[in-house]
């Protein structure tokens, strides 16, 4: 896919968050965590609010989590996503204590529940632009 | 130290409101604002303070067009729907502090046929989190970011999209009783169960208006009551309160409580009222669930009970607490919730018609705003 056929917002990474960034384009998920304290953070920020640290180091994520809570989108209210109607836009308590806003594909809406058990997938939608999306994690 | 009673509202003022005012939105605002210095008593040049909302019109349009000889205080309260109520405590706290004596709040937009709300956002400060991290995977507008805390709610506490319908309809009718609203129609809850879904649980009248006018209101020291010539509206508390992760609801650890949960009580309690002495509130309704979740974060009901409250009537004409009888963000106009104030003073000088809720005495009005941030003001008929 070419730039110029790409027509959804596309993130424009800061100093603090690039790395987050670059890591899904690599296939990983990674988020801060504080290099005096250890608590991890999302979204990226230059300062731990539990020590004021600004020391930062990234961890890659187990891409496990459950979900907290959902919409489901049924209005374009960019065109680019108009081919996508409906989508889930789950909010994802990851294993590691923070959350995540992910698209939830390949489920049946009517079955969504709080705890529901999913995993990260990644999707290259562009030239240096990896996404994260969601799936049901099956058992086995 | 409290800021009760140290000013008064003395002025408001509302332009008609429409989806195409044709009219600039600096001449719209001034339209507003020079409906409130009068009905205050005042001449523009007597404008001493001025926080304008947002940043399309600045203080200086008003310096500008009022001949005002020396402003003396002008600032902004950055807190989307919650700032003009947020605004009349700063214009209490620079009242309180000597630096002058009439602020001016104005309010205006032409949100119909200027800018929508999904492109507007884009553009502000607050949302540059969920600019980066959700907007690229399709969360673009407020609908997208709330629904998921009206979900959560939802299987929380079992409340159900009939509540919210309760909500809009009873909304309406307020509206089409008062008169200047955009919406006229009546609105069944079945009417509301048969609206098409945006973002799910919002269906399209869950949803507030875009609208084209201007609201505005004046915030007088006390002192001046004594020279006005209708019946000056005390405010007896006001406070803003600011939720856990404010920019980015996804982030929140509660989703089901707003920023309100921590302002309220600081206003009841400057007031020295509770909730169950208030006669009439206007909630701040960019959405049906935004009402029923501030209905508890404001002690109305209990956390989880909003869904029943609304259920019983209570928000109704003639209910134990009638919420919103000018028609709201829902179905009068979205001014940001300066046309909730308006309202609210009226109700307190008895002045509001058709909605007027008998023997009001003692009111609350609230504002919520940017991923939610919350204000209230609590008022008292002088
Ligand atoms: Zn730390």
């Amino acid at each position: 896919m070419t730039d110029k056929s790409y027509n959804k917002p596309v993130p424009e990474p800061t100093p603090d968050s690039r790395p987050f960034w670059d890591s899904l384009a690599s296939g990983r998920l990674s988020f801060q965590k504080c290099g005096a304290c250890g608590v991890i953070r999302h979204y990226p920020r230059p300062m731990c609010s539990a020590c004021h640290s600004m020391a930062t180091e990234w961890v890659e994520a187990s891409g496990r989590g459950k979900v907290h809570s959902w919409t489901v989108t049924h209005h374009a209210f960019n065109p680019g996503f108009r081919d996508e109607l409906p989508m889930v836009l789950a909010t994802v308590d990851m294993e590691e204590r923070v959350r995540m806003n992910a698209q939830l594909r390949g489920v049946d809406p009517a079955s969504l529940t709080i705890g529901l058990p999913v995993r990260v997938d990644y999707e290259q939608v562009r030239e240096g632009l990896t996404l994260p999306f969601m799936r049901v994690d099956r058992p086995g | 130290m409290s800021l009760r009673e140290v000013g008064i509202i003395s002025g408001i003022g509302e332009t008609a409101y429409s989806r195409n005012s044709g009219k600039s939105v600096l001449a719209l605002q001034l339209e507003a604002a020079l409906l409130a210095i009068r009905d205050a008593g005042l001449s523009p040049r007597d404008i001493d303070g001025v926080l304008p909302y947002g940043s399309a019109v600045v203080a200086e349009d008003f310096i500008t067009n009022f001949g005002i000889a020396d402003l003396r205080f002008s600032a902004t309260t950055p807190l989307g729907g919650a700032s003009c109520v947020a605004g009349i405590q700063a214009a209490l706290a620079a009242i309180k502090a000597g630096i002058c004596k009439h602020v001016l709040l104005p309010l205006g937009r032409n949100g119909a046929s200027g800018t929508r709300i999904a492109a507007r956002v884009q553009e502000m400060p607050q949302f540059h989190l969920v600019g980066e991290f959700e907007m690229p995977i399709g969360a673009l507008a407020p609908v997208q970011y709330y629904a998921p805390m009206a979900r959560r709610h939802m299987e929380m506490y079992g409340t159900t999209s009939r509540q919210f319908g309760e909500i809009a309809s009873s909304t309406r009718g307020n509206a089409i009783l008062h008169g200047n609203a955009i919406m006229t129609k009546p609105m069944t809850i079945e009417d509301h169960q048969a609206s098409r879904m945006i973002s799910d649980p919002f269906r399209l009248l869950d949803c507030s208006l875009e609208s084209d006018g201007a609201a505005a209101i004046v915030v007088s020291s006390a002192d001046y009551a004594r020279d006005l010539r209708s019946r000056p509206v005390h405010v007896m508390g006001v406070a803003e309160g600011h939720p856990d992760s404010p920019s980015a609801i996804t982030q929140r650890p509660d989703l089901t409580t707003l920023g309100l949960a921590k302002a309220a009580p600081k206003a009841f309690r400057m007031a020295g009222v509770t909730p169950a002495d208030i006669d009439v509130a206007e909630i701040y309704d960019c959405f049906t669930y935004i009402v029923l979740c501030q209905l508890e974060d404001a002690g109305f009901c209990k956390k989880g009970e909003g869904g029943p409250f609304v259920e019983s009537g209570a928000i109704r004409l003639g209910g134990k607490l009638p919420v919103n009888t000018h028609g709201g963000l829902l179905s009068q106009a979205h001014m940001a919730g300066m046309n909730h104030v308006v309202e609210l003073v009226r109700q307190l000088r008895g002045e509001a018609g058709a909605t007027q809720v008998a023997d009001a005495e003692l009111g609350v009005v609230t504002g919520y705003g940017d991923m939610g941030d919350g204000a209230i003001a609590v008022m008292r008929r002088g």
